[in-house]
């Protein structure tokens, strides 16, 4: 078994990290490429920032994050939220980006998505996944958990999975915030779905969150925020529980 | 001190320029296609990311095989990461066949079918190695217990044995993670993504050009 990833996720509004509660009533929390330097010195394995509200107008200052994170952060990177077209990705690789995450225009055009990997490889392209939990199924959201999509988000992976991107991130827009645990079912119905690595975000509160999500799920990563953004735990104190747990992972030093 | 690193408009750049420079800010680093810019550099490096057939069209269109070839007769250190270090071997069996830049023996073919664990390959993961020692190459204080980031659904089977400088392990499959023939190097893994010891990686590479 490979090791596992623990992923830091950062959303950012403004030039301000912001978390809130379902993917709503976001507050500022911080200055994201200080969070981001701080992870990477705590041995993060990776990073992902969001851009929480996606607007055009905040673009420029998300990709000025995002450069200048990249001269002092040597980590992958993932960029996300309100990418739009093959310059939104050009523009985010250019800066330093190792992958892009899509939802919302895959979902308004699964071509981008195939578009975007024969241009920059299925290494660059992650699809992400936004569910919402109904009584026996999940829906795929788009435009930051704004606007349903009508598509399961089961099937949504799979589609994801066959346009071919080279990772799923999936988050359940149910857990996000709440801190008391990932949505597990949500993650082993799409790990069981499909072949690629997946990521799971949404709802980590302790370390135990994250054991018992690898071994219900076999997911291959775990993307936690509120957990280190409100200094809950150090990166180190969960790796620790991790290993001790059995569950293999880079060690912080 | 010089070092090239190849353009040929594949990959993220930036993140080598970056590593680079944030340990050495007396190094010159130029991303070129230049022949006489590749020649006179102390060190160069070949990037890579995506599909192996259309890397060596975009190296063909712009001479790079050629120049390659000329800069590695100079005995300068050529460093290849990731499908930068695929390109060295001979060929590819990636959508059928592909020939490669011949630098080191040997073939790049999908991981096998015996792999209990998903492709990509996309995580961190340790080398090993059974004889060599790593000392004075680009592992020199590296350890077995460091980690590195890999992602590729292909592996690099050298012909020649005494090139495989460390191997990695992934789903029981055990492949060749650090490669060198004299003076080329290869790293599957992003040493520039791979934190502090990646760095240490860069860091070897750049002693070794200026010995």
């Amino acid at each position: 078994m490979h090791k596992f990833r623990l992923i830091g996720r950062i959303d950012i509004n403004n030039e301000n990290v912001v978390k809130g509660k379902c993917l709503e009533g976001l507050r500022k929390i911080g200055n994201p490429e200080k969070f981001a330097y701080q992870y990477y010195v705590d041995g993060i394995d990776e990073l992902i920032f969001i851009d929480a509200v996606a607007s055009l107008y905040d673009r420029n200052s998300l990709v000025n994050i995002l450069r200048e994170t990249c001269t002092k952060v040597f980590i992958p990177i993932t960029i996300g939220g309100g990418i739009r077209n093959l310059t939104d990705v050009q523009e985010a690789l250019n800066a330093g980006a190792d992958k892009v995450a899509i939802n919302s225009q895959g979902l308004r055009d699964i071509n981008f998505i195939k578009e975007a990997v024969s241009n920059y490889g299925s290494q660059a392209i992650v699809g992400s996944v936004v569910a919402r939990r109904h009584r026996y199924s999940w829906e795929a959201f788009m435009d930051n958990a704004k606007h349903r999509s009508g598509i399961n988000a089961i099937k949504w992976a799979e589609m994801l999975e066959e346009a071919g991107v080279g990772e799923i991130m999936v988050t359940s827009i149910d857990n996000d915030g709440l801190m008391k645990g990932f949505d597990e079912e949500l993650v082993w119905n799409i790990t069981s779905a499909v072949k690629i690595p997946v990521i799971a975000s949404g709802g980590a509160g302790k370390s135990d969150h994250i054991s018992t999500l690898r071994r219900k799920t076999n997911c291959d990563a775990a993307a936690i925020s509120s957990l280190l953004h409100y200094n809950h735990l150090g990166i180190e104190e969960i790796k620790d529980y991790l290993l001790n747990t059995d569950i293999e992972i880079r060690k912080c030093k | 001190m010089q070092i090239a690193i190849i353009d040929y408009s594949i990959g993220n750049v930036q993140s080598i320029i970056n590593a680079i420079s944030h340990n050495r800010d007396d190094i010159k680093i130029i991303l070129t296609s230049e022949k006489n810019k590749i020649l006179d550099s102390d060190a160069v490096i070949l990037p890579g990311v995506g599909a192996f057939q259309k890397a060596m069209n975009e190296l063909k269109k712009r001479d790079l095989p050629e120049i390659l070839s000329e800069y590695i007769k100079l005995g300068k250190p050529l460093l290849g990461i990731c499908l930068g270090m695929q390109l060295l071997l001979d060929s590819s069996e990636e959508f059928g066949f592909a020939a490669g830049l011949g630098f080191c023996q040997g073939e790049v073919k999908k991981f096998p079918n015996t792999t209990k664990d998903k492709l990509p390959n996309v995580s961190w993961n340790n080398l090993t190695s059974n004889s060599l020692e790593w000392e004075n190459t680009i592992l020199e204080g590296i350890t077995k217990e460091d980690d590195f980031y890999f992602v590729h659904s292909y592996i690099c089977l050298p012909g020649n044995q005494d090139t495989i400088l460390a191997h990695s392990n992934y789903g029981g499959v055990q492949f060749c993670s650090v490669m060198k023939n004299k003076n080329i190097y290869g790293c599957q893994f992003h040493p520039e993504k791979s934190s502090f010891k990646g760095l240490m990686i860069l860091n070897n590479f750049i002693n070794i050009a200026e010995k």
